[in-house]
C-alpha cells in the first residue's frame, strides 16, 4: 500500500533541517506517512525495500543511543544501506573540518547524511555542500525536527489531534533543540505551548516564539493536556543556572504532587535520556497509566522511516545518475 | 526581662501617649491597646472613659508611641564570632535602640547558605525572646560571588532576601544569573554596592584627607559603578535590588533615575553617611573606618539630600560589631564596620532636630520604609499586627559613650556625639523587653 502510494506523494522540501517553515500539511504528511509505519514495525517481517539502492550515512558528532540507533534501523527496515560514523573514529579527530569531511563524504554518493552536530546551524552548512538530502538530527540548541515529529505522532495517537492541546514544555529550555522544534511544530498544528522553567533556563525573546512563560510548576501545569519534560542539559551549561540539583528537582522536577495541577490525564513525555530525581521522578516516569515516554522511542522509528522515504523520493533521478 | 512563650500576657493599654504611625500617617494624641501578642485597638478616643478594670496601664508621659523600628542591615556575629558580638547582645543593644525587627547579614560561620543556618537563628533567637531577627540568605555559596546558593529553598526556610553581605557580587554574569534566578520566585537581592578591584587596596575614601594621611583611597566611582552596572542587569532580567548603604551622589542619582523609569530599584543608607564624613577619621581613628568609606562633605550633603526628597528608601544601622583587637591596629589593617543598633534613632532624628524633616517622615524610613522594602508585615500600627512597639521622647537629650552601649563590642563612630531622643521602652509581641526608668 506504502509502495504503491510512493509516485503520488510530494515532501515540498529537500532537506529536513528543522519544523520552523514546515506548513501544517508538511507536518500532517510526515506523521500520516510515520503513522503506516508504526503498524509495519510491530510486525515479525518489518522489511520493505523502498530504500533498496540507497545509501544513509549517519555522522553523529555528539554521543547518542537512540536517535542513532533509532536511524539506522528505519533505514535498513526500508531496505536501504546504512554507514554509522561517530567523532571518535571519523577523520574529524584528525583535525578535517566539518566541511571536508561532507565533502568526502558527498564523494562517496550518499542519498541521505543524517547528522548530528554540537553547533547550531551545521546542518544547514551541510546542505548548502552536499548533493544528497541531510536530515538534522539535532544541531547544537537549535533543532531537532524528528524529535519534534515523533512528540506529535505520540501525542495524536493518544489523543486523536494536536489542536487546541495545552501543552507545557518543562526544564531546560534555553539549552533544548527539542523545545525549539516542538514549539515550532505545536504551533503551526493549532496546539497552545507553556513553558515552565526558573528565569535562568528560558530564553530571551521566547515569548515572541508565541508561547506563555512560567516560573512556578503548578500554575504552569494547570489545566494541561500534556506535560513534556526536558533533560537539564549540563554539558551545555558554562556557568551556573541553578544552585543544585536538589532544589531544582523541589521546585521544578516533576512528581505527583506538581502534575496533579494537569489534567487527570495529562500524558508525560520526555526526550531521554531521563536523569531521575532531577527532573523527573522515578515513579510518575513509570507510570504505565500516565508516562508515553517508551511510545516516543517507538514512534521514533516509525517517524524517521517516513523521513527517509520522504526526502529519498523527493529526489531527482537525473541527478543521482549524473553524480 | 524575656517573656516566656507561656505566660499569659492578658490585656495593656498604652495612655497618654503621642501616637505616630508613618503608614498611615497618624500624629496624634492618644492610646493604645495590646491583647496578648497583637494589637487589640488604638485612636484618639480610645479610654475617653478611663481603662476599665482588668486591663493593666502603662502611662505614655505624653511621649511618641510608634510601631517598632525595623533594621535590615545588622551583623550579630552569631554563629561563628561570638567575641564580637552574639544574638543575646545585639538582641539587648537592639531593644535599647527601639529596634523590634532585624535582619542579619549572612557573613556568619558557617555562612548563611544552608536551611539548616536560617533555621538555628530563627530558632536561637525566638528562645531569646528580645528583638525579631530575620536573616538574608546568601547569593553564592560561601559567599564566594562563583556558585549560586539554593535561593528558593533557603526562601521557604525563611531567609527574607539574598545579598552576599560585606561583599559585592562581583562577577557581572554572576550577578545577571542572580538576578534572574531569584526573579524566578520574586525574590530581592540586595547588593553592596562595591566595585572591589577598585577598593581592595584602599582603606578610606580616596581624595585629600586621604592623601594627607598617607592612605590608600577608595574611589566613589568603586560604588557607582556597581549601581550602574547592576541597574543595566535588573533591566535586563527583570530581577529586583535593593543597594545598601549608598554614599555616594552619582549613586543616589542613579537610583532616581532608575525608579523613574519605573525598575525594581530601591536602596538604604546607614546614619554614619548623613552624619559624618571623612574628616571624622582624624588622626587615624578607625572606628570611623567602615565600608563604604566615610565620604567627602559634598557626598554627605548629597545622602541628606537622597533621605529628604525620598530617593532613599530606608535608613539601616549597618551594625558591625568588631572587638578591640580588630580595631587597635594601624590604619590600614583595622577592621571595617561600626555598631548602631542603639544610634539609628537618636542620630536619624537630627533630621528632626533640625527642622529638616517632619518626626513622620525621619520614623517612616525606620519603619515601614524599611519593612516594605523586604515585604515584612511589620513597622506599622495596625489592629491584629504583632504588638511591636517602641516608647521614646524624641528631645531627652543624652551623649553617646561608647563603654556605656549594650553592644557586646564597642566600635561606635558616634563616641561622645550628644544627641537627642531617648528610647524609654521597647515591647515585642505584647511583651516590654526593655524599660528605661526616668
Amino acid at each position: 500500500m506504502i509502495d504503491g502510494a510512493s509516485d503520488t506523494i510530494q515532501f515540498a522540501h529537500r532537506h529536513l533541517l528543522g519544523i520552523e517553515g514546515l506548513s501544517p500539511d508538511d507536518i500532517t504528511l510526515l506523521l500520516d506517512r510515520s503513522e503506516s509505519y508504526v503498524e509495519q514495525n510491530r510486525r515479525i517481517d518489518k522489511k520493505k525495500s523502498v530504500l533498496r539502492g540507497r545509501t544513509i550515512i549517519n555522522l553523529f558528532f555528539e554521543a547518542s543511543t537512540r536517535t542513532r540507533t533509532s536511524f539506522e534501523l528505519a533505514g535498513k527496515r526500508l531496505g536501504g544501506d546504512v554507514i554509522n560514523m561517530s567523532v571518535s573514529t571519523s577523520s574529524i579527530k584528525k583535525g578535517e573540518t566539518l566541511i571536508d569531511t561532507a565533502m568526502t563524504l558527498n564523494a562517496m554518493h550518499p542519498d541521505v547524511l543524517v547528522l548530528r552536530h554540537p553547533d547550531a546551524g551545521a546542518a544547514k552548512l551541510l546542505s548548502e555542500k552536499v548533493n544528497c538530502a541531510v536530515i538534522n538530527a539535532g544541531d547544537g540548541s537549535h533543532e531537532h525536527p524528528t524529535q519534534a515529529l515523533l512528540d506529535a505522532l505520540t501525542i495524536r495517537r493518544r489523543r486523536g489531534r494536536l489542536e487546541g492541546l495545552k501543552v507545557a514544555i518543562c526544564g531546560d529550555i534555553v539549552h533544548s533543540r527539542v523545545a525549539r522544534s516542538n514549539i515550532h511544530l505545536l504551533n503551526t498544528m493549532g496546539a497552545r505551548v507553556r513553558l515552565i522553567a526558573p528565569r535562568t533556563l528560558i530564553p530571551e525573546g521566547v515569548e515572541r516564539l508565541g508561547v506563555e512563560v512560567f516560573h512556578d510548576m503548578n500554575e504552569g501545569l494547570e489545566d494541561c493536556d500534556i506535560v513534556m519534560m526536558l533533560r537539564l542539559q549540563t554539558e551545555r551549561m558554562h556557568g551556573n543556572f541553578f544552585p543544585s540539583i536538589r532544589e531544582y528537582f523541589h521546585f521544578f522536577g516533576l512528581d505527583y504532587e506538581k502534575l496533579s495541577s494537569a489534567k487527570p490525564d495529562a500524558l508525560i513525555m520526555h526526550p531521554g535520556p531521563m536523569n531521575r530525581g532531577v527532573e523527573i521522578d522515578s515513579e510518575v516516569a513509570d507510570d504505565i497509566g500516565r508516562s508515553a515516554i517508551r511510545e516516543q522511542v517507538e514512534m521514533g522509528v516509525a517517524v524517521r522511516m517516513a523521513c527517509l522515504e520522504l526526502l529519498t523520493l523527493n529526489r531527482p533521478e537525473t541527478e543521482q545518475r549524473n553524480l | 526581662m524575656a517573656g516566656k512563650p507561656s505566660e499569659s500576657l492578658g490585656r495593656v493599654a498604652y495612655v497618654n501617649a503621642r501616637l505616630v504611625d508613618p503608614a498611615s500617617g497618624l500624629d496624634a494624641p492618644g492610646a493604645l491597646l495590646t491583647e496578648g501578642e497583637v494589637i487589640a485597638d488604638f485612636g484618639a478616643g480610645l479610654f475617653g472613659e478611663g481603662v476599665p478594670e482588668g486591663i493593666k496601664v502603662v502611662d505614655c508621659g505624653g511621649h511618641c508611641l510608634i510601631p517598632g523600628l525595623v533594621d535590615i542591615r545588622v551583623q550579630l556575629r552569631e554563629p561563628g564570632e561570638e567575641h564580637k558580638g552574639t544574638l543575646a547582645s545585639g538582641g539587648r543593644a537592639a531593644t535599647a535602640g527601639g529596634i523590634t525587627t532585624m535582619v542579619c547579614l549572612p557573613n556568619t560561620v558557617p555562612v548563611i547558605d544552608d536551611m539548616s543556618v536560617v533555621e538555628f537563628i530563627a530558632r536561637r533567637a525566638r528562645l531569646l525572646g528580645l528583638t525579631k531577627v530575620y536573616c538574608y540568605g546568601a547569593v553564592t555559596k560561601g559567599l564566594e560571588g562563583r556558585a549560586l546558593a539554593e535561593m528558593g529553598m533557603l526562601a521557604e526556610a525563611g531567609a527574607v532576601a539574598f545579598t552576599d553581605g560585606i561583599k559585592a557580587v562581583g562577577d557581572a554574569q554572576v550577578m545577571r544569573r542572580a538576578l534572574s534566578y531569584a526573579g524566578t520566585y520574586r525574590l530581592l537581592i540586595v547588593q553592596h554596592p562595591e566595585e572591589s578591584s577598585l577598593a581592595e587596596d584602599g582603606a578610606m575614601n580616596a581624595g585629600e584627607t586621604a592623601t594627607r594621611l598617607g592612605l590608600q583611597g577608595i574611589p566613589r566611582a568603586a560604588e557607582i559603578i556597581i549601581v550602574e552596572r547592576d541597574i543595566r542587569l535588573v533591566e535586563m532580567t527583570g530581577g529586583r535590588i535593593h543597594f545598601a548603604h549608598v554614599s555616594t551622589a552619582e549613586a543616589i542619582e542613579a537610583v532616581a533615575r532608575a525608579k523613574a523609569r519605573g525598575l525594581n530599584v530601591t536602596c538604604d543608607t546607614a546614619p554614619p553617611y548623613f552624619a559624618l564624613n571623612e574628616t571624622a577619621v582624624g588622626d587615624y581613628r578607625t572606628f570611623a573606618k567602615l565600608s563604604p568609606p566615610l565620604r567627602a562633605e559634598a557626598d554627605r550633603q548629597a545622602v541628606v539630600e537622597g533621605v529628604k526628597n525620598g530617593t532613599i528608601d530606608a535608613i539601616a544601622s549597618d551594625h558591625a560589631p568588631q572587638d578591640e583587637d580588630a580595631k587597635r591596629l594601624p590604619f590600614a589593617q583595622a577592621a571595617c564596620g561600626g555598631i548602631g543598633l542603639e544610634t539609628l534613632l537618636p542620630v536619624s532624628l537630627e533630621f528632626y532636630q533640625n527642622g529638616q524633616m517632619s518626626l513622620t517622615d525621619v520614623l517612616r524610613l525606620l519603619t515601614c520604609g524599611p519593612a516594605d522594602v523586604l515585604g515584612l508585615s511589620a513597622g506599622r500600627l495596625e489592629k491584629g499586627l504583632p504588638a511591636d512597639l517602641t516608647l521614646f521622647d524624641p528631645d531627652r537629650a543624652w551623649k553617646v559613650v561608647a563603654d556605656d552601649l549594650l553592644s557586646k563590642s564597642k566600635n561606635s563612630p558616634f563616641d561622645g556625639r550628644p544627641v537627642q531622643g531617648r528610647v524609654l521602652r521597647t515591647v515585642v509581641d505584647g511583651r516590654a523587653v526593655y524599660g528605661r526608668e526616668g
